[in-house]
């Protein structure tokens, strides 16, 4: 019995100091794992708690403005009351957006654009609910903010197009970038692109000069605690967004409005330059759309409006539509014709209203014929049987060098997306493009600016402006005070100087085509210009007989576009005007508009009219300089 | 044979004289560690843990002292009758327990909230070292032998794994097998029982844990996966003893605990915050003190005479050790998050009042340790 108890007595003492060493190397297990932890790796959960710590909230950039030559902001920012959902803080996303519609009605395509955007994104970015609330909305959200989980109110800023539609083409917008523009942007930008609200270029200057008007991130340090709430912010070891740059164009908002305005409900074009430096005053196409629609997401109701409208205001017909020149480009092949003396100003030819060229006929507009032109008359007139001849004789090498020269079929640069460069047709480019030789015929439609040419409006305007300043400018759009001025044509001055008086004719003097305007309309300045017609559908002879005579029988679409290139004043060019309206039935819809912009933007400049400021006038190498905003 | 019997104190002043002070000194720096804890968790402020903590060790220590007093031969007296009380009281809380973090533990008792699992972890040990030490030591491995132990343990165990609380369901589990195990269960039998749990604990896994316990001890083998789901509380508290260093951020300047980024700071990961303000050495030094107490416990246990001051002393002893190992480990990431606390230095008052009568029993072991009650005494017998 004892030594029973004894024995139970050691078997106790045994088990219960096995388990007291079990109970030893835990402990010892224990230590090792806090030293593994606390020593060994200490500095890596340092950092981590650093990063629970510490948060860094993005200072997004203000993007940088675009402004007109005259410093009038045409691109802007304003203040946004908006209200952003953190899907992580909020847990149950449509239990926050349902709390959340108790003071901010949500339409179910809201709903459902948000739960998109929620999925898509990581779970700590927020998400934009909606943009530009009113303030009463505002106020009544922030007062509950505390009771709704993960909704954040927030001031932010949102891109605005103060003059909509007038430089919609022009400026493009901005948009909340999509996953594809994130991919080809900057890595470094991307946590910069998916803040809520941050926009991007997607068209036009916005997207062109998107770089300097960015600027650049800057991040406020604060300290905040496990449910991301700021307990205090750290300015000292914060960094401040580099403002994104502001932009200046050479465009002058009252001519660009008074453009737009001017066009109507048209669909058209009207480009103004400064002839002597190339900068352009105005770059209109009409229809227009209001961007501001674009930059908070457009619906698809207004988007497929937009889209499918058969004036296509989307599209911008000022550099990326082109047309045949039409009559206008008969001053480039008289200037050809002078310059390379196939022909005198004294010269005559015989127009009947039609010529034979083999078993072909070829009209005249006017179908009773001129009689007896000479160069000036049938620049004035317009006569086609005159540069039927004239063209014949040049040939169309010579005639594809000389509108070479004026900028057709050139591509210019704006900085722009979207140039179009046209077509100065070749026997080279058509025995490329089409496999077939060219003919007289063709050269003979190549002189009146029909055939296969084909220029766009602001391709007009730079024609225009050599052919009145005599100076190989280059079309700007990005306001440059160091441009050096352009060289001179390769045209003498004196061919310069007859096609001119050939064009001023056309509008000042009796018998010219667009005589009719009266003038510019400003005591003491004249202007010239040169018509255009560019063909669009040949009447058939049925059609002729079944009572089609004019374009106002054809539907819409089919009938002539109508051009009208101008300048003023006519002694001393400074600006040049090129309106073209598609479809419009002839060059009778181009001229008043564009005679119209010419005398805005020569009234808005003293120094070209005469006894004003008649030294500063004299500054012909041009720039702005000396000329009142 | 002459028996030389070493004499049990039976006055007050004799018993105050056996009292082992160096146990006392270990436990009073052990709730002075907790009470600095709290004040610097609520960010220097008595309110409104550290306060009550003061108070409920100070009435503890005092019970402690008290319990100490009382022979052997009383604790064995009250084992059955206690282990029932306790019993009806986890009952009573499957049939009307207020519910506190989604498990039904707590019996409100007009002014006293009582977590009647607590008491059962003393209750259970009672009742084993009592059934133990009236059984003849050859029956420990025999079928009758087996029977009551089973009976005894198995049935607070389902009740507390109905709350649910797993957490306190392994502890009892294991401090009940601990007691078997020191009682002299046959190594055949172990042998046979490890085997059985190698089978029934993957099944256990599968079928009978709630899905926020198996997500927990998934979340122990990979926490990282998940840092803001259920692997939220062990790397945010890796993060805040990891950051705190060999030497720690210093007292109250826990950044993770002040910026509140760790959940039932002071509870369960008390610890924690020790670790981030005194860093491993702080750590280690309160490691090194429960060590200590459990060496303490350990020799008591040791030089008692009776079975029922040994089982009852390892049984507390294991109870306590498992808390500190579970809860530590839990902390550091090496166990799963189950929700116990960490004895003297956690807020709660149960396991406080739990842990100092428990080391009053095993205080007044060691006065009582020469002391050979007969088997089968009843309450007054």
């Amino acid at each position: 019995m004892r030594a029973d108890r004894q024995e139970q007595e050691l078997r106790f003492t045994r088990r219960a100091l096995m388990m007291g060493g079990g109970g030893a190397l835990a402990f010892l297990g224990l230590g090792a794992r806090l030293y593994s932890l606390q020593v060994l790796e200490t500095e890596r959960y340092q950092l981590l708690s650093d990063d629970n710590q510490f948060n860094y909230h993005m200072l997004p950039p203000s993007r940088g403005r675009v402004l007109d030559r005259f410093g009038i902001a045409i691109a802007d920012n304003r203040d946004s009351y908006r209200v952003l959902l953190v899907p992580e803080r909020a847990g149950d996303v449509e239990q926050a957006l349902d709390d959340l519609s108790h003071y901010l009605p949500l339409s179910q395509s809201r709903l459902d654009r948000v739960m998109r955007a929620v999925r898509r994104g990581e779970r700590f970015n927020a998400v934009t609910v909606q943009d530009d609330l009113d303030w009463q909305t505002f106020a009544t959200i922030n007062l509950h903010a505390p009771d709704l989980v993960g909704v954040t109110p927030d001031v932010g800023e949102v891109r605005s197009y103060p003059y909509g539609p007038s430089f919609a083409h022009v400026l493009g917008y901005v948009q909340t970038p999509n996953d594809n523009d994130i991919a080809n942007d900057d890595p470094d930008a991307e946590r910069l692109l998916r803040h809520p609200g941050f926009r991007v270029g997607k068209t036009g200057v916005e997207i062109a000069q998107e770089h300097e008007l960015r600027g650049s991130a800057g991040a406020l340090k604060v300290e905040v605690d496990h449910l991301g709430r700021v307990i205090r912010e750290l300015p000292d070891q914060s960094s401040n967004p580099q403002q994104g740059q502001d932009v200046v164009l050479t465009l002058d908002t009252d001519i660009q409005r008074f453009a737009l305005e001017r066009l109507g409900d048209q669909s058209g074009a009207a480009v103004t330059i400064d002839v002597q430096t190339g900068e352009l005053i105005s770059l209109v196409s009409a229809p227009s759309f209001d961007p501001n629609l674009f930059v908070g997401g457009i619906s698809s109701v207004n988007y497929s409006a937009l889209r499918d409208n058969d004036h296509r205001p989307l599209f911008n017909k000022a550099i990326q539509g082109t047309y045949p020149p039409g009559s206008t480009f008969k001053a480039v092949v008289a200037a050809a014709a002078l310059e390379h003396g196939i022909t005198t100003p004294s010269e005559t030819v015989r127009c009947t209203g039609s010529v034979r060229l083999g078993n072909r006929e070829f009209h005249c507009w006017r179908r009773q014929g001129h009689g007896i032109v000479d160069l000036r008359d049938a620049v004035k007139k317009s006569c086609d049987i005159y540069f039927y001849e004239i063209a014949e004789r040049l040939g169309i090498d010579r005639i594809h060098e000389m509108g070479r020269r004026f900028g057709l079929g050139e591509h210019f640069d704006l900085g722009i997306a979207g140039v179009a460069s046209g077509l100065m047709p070749s026997p080279q480019w058509k025995r490329a493009r089409r496999d077939e030789g060219w003919s007289t015929g063709d050269t003979y439609n190549t002189g009146i600016g029909q055939g296969f040419t084909l220029a766009s409006p602001l391709q007009l305007a730079v024609m225009t402006a050599r052919l009145a300043s005599g100076r190989m400018v280059e079309p700007t759009l990005f306001r440059n005070a160091m441009a050096p001025p352009a060289p001179h044509i390769d045209v003498s001055d004196a061919v310069l100087e007859q096609v001119r008086d050939g064009l001023r004719a056309v509008v000042e003097e009796p018998g010219g085509t667009s005589f009719s305007l009266r003038g510019l309309g400003i005591e003491g300045v004249e202007m010239a210009g040169k018509t255009g017609t560019a063909q669009v559908y040949s009447i058939t002879a049925e059609e002729r007989e079944s009572g089609v005579r004019d374009q106002e029988d054809l539907p819409w679409r089919l009938r002539d576009h109508g051009l009208f290139v101008c300048y003023a004043p006519a002694d001393n060019p400074k600006y040049a005007v090129v309106v073209v309206i598609e479809h419009g039935g002839g060059s009778s819809a181009a001229t008043r508009p564009a005679r119209d912009i010419l005398r805005r933007v020569v009234a808005r400049d003293p120094s070209s009219r005469p006894g004003v400021f008649a030294d500063l006038g004299s500054d012909k190498s041009g720039g702005s300089d000396g000329r009142l905003p | 044979m002459a028996v030389f019997r070493e004499s049990v104190p039976r006055d007050l002043p004799g018993k105050m004289m056996e009292i082992n002070w160096s146990l006392v000194l270990l436990l009073v720096l052990l709730g002075g560690a907790g009470i600095g804890m709290l004040y610097s968790v609520a960010g220097g402020d008595w309110q409104p843990w550290a306060g009550k903590h003061a108070i409920r060790f100070a009435l503890g220590f005092v019970g402690m002292l008290v319990i100490a007093m009382f022979p052997p031969r009383f604790w064995m007296g009250v084992s059955y009758p206690i282990y029932v009380l306790a019993l009806i009281l986890l009952i009573g809380v499957e049939l009307g327990g207020a519910t506190i973090n989604g498990s039904q533990r707590w019996l409100d008792l007009g002014p006293i909230r009582l977590q009647p699992s607590e008491i059962m972890k003393i209750a259970v040990v009672f009742a084993l070292a009592r059934f133990y030490h009236d059984l003849p030591v050859e029956d420990v491995s025999s079928p009758g032998g087996l029977f009551m132990p089973a009976v005894i343990i198995g049935l607070p165990a389902a009740l507390i794994i109905n709350q649910p609380d797993l957490g306190t369901t392994l502890l009892l589990v294991a401090t009940g097998g601990a007691v078997i195990f020191l009682a002299g269960l046959s190594w055949k039998i172990i042998l046979a029982g490890g085997v059985a749990s190698a089978i029934g604990i993957p099944l256990f896994f599968q079928y009978g844990l709630q899905d926020y316990q198996r997500a927990r001890v998934m979340t122990m083998f990979n926490p990282d996966d998940d840092p803001l789901g259920a692997g939220y509380h062990i790397l945010q508290s890796k993060i805040a003893l990891g950051s705190g260093g060999f030497t720690g951020k210093g007292f109250m300047e826990g950044t993770q605990s002040q910026l509140n980024f760790l959940p039932e700071k002071q509870t369960d990961f008390i610890f924690t915050i020790l670790g981030e303000e005194f860093g491993f050495v702080g750590g280690l030094a309160v490691l090194a003190i429960y060590a200590l107490v459990l060496a303490n416990t350990l020799a008591i246990a040791t030089s008692c005479k009776s079975t029922f001051l040994r089982l009852m002393t390892m049984g507390i002893a294991t109870t306590f050790s498992l808390y500190v190992f579970i809860n530590v480990g839990m902390v550091m990431g090496v166990l799963p998050v189950v929700g116990v606390p960490l004895p003297m230095i956690s807020y709660g008052g149960t396991v406080m009042l739990s842990v100092l009568a428990g080391f009053g029993l095993i205080l007044g072991a060691h006065i009582h340790r020469h002391a050979t009650p007969p088997r089968g005494a009843g309450l007054f017998g």
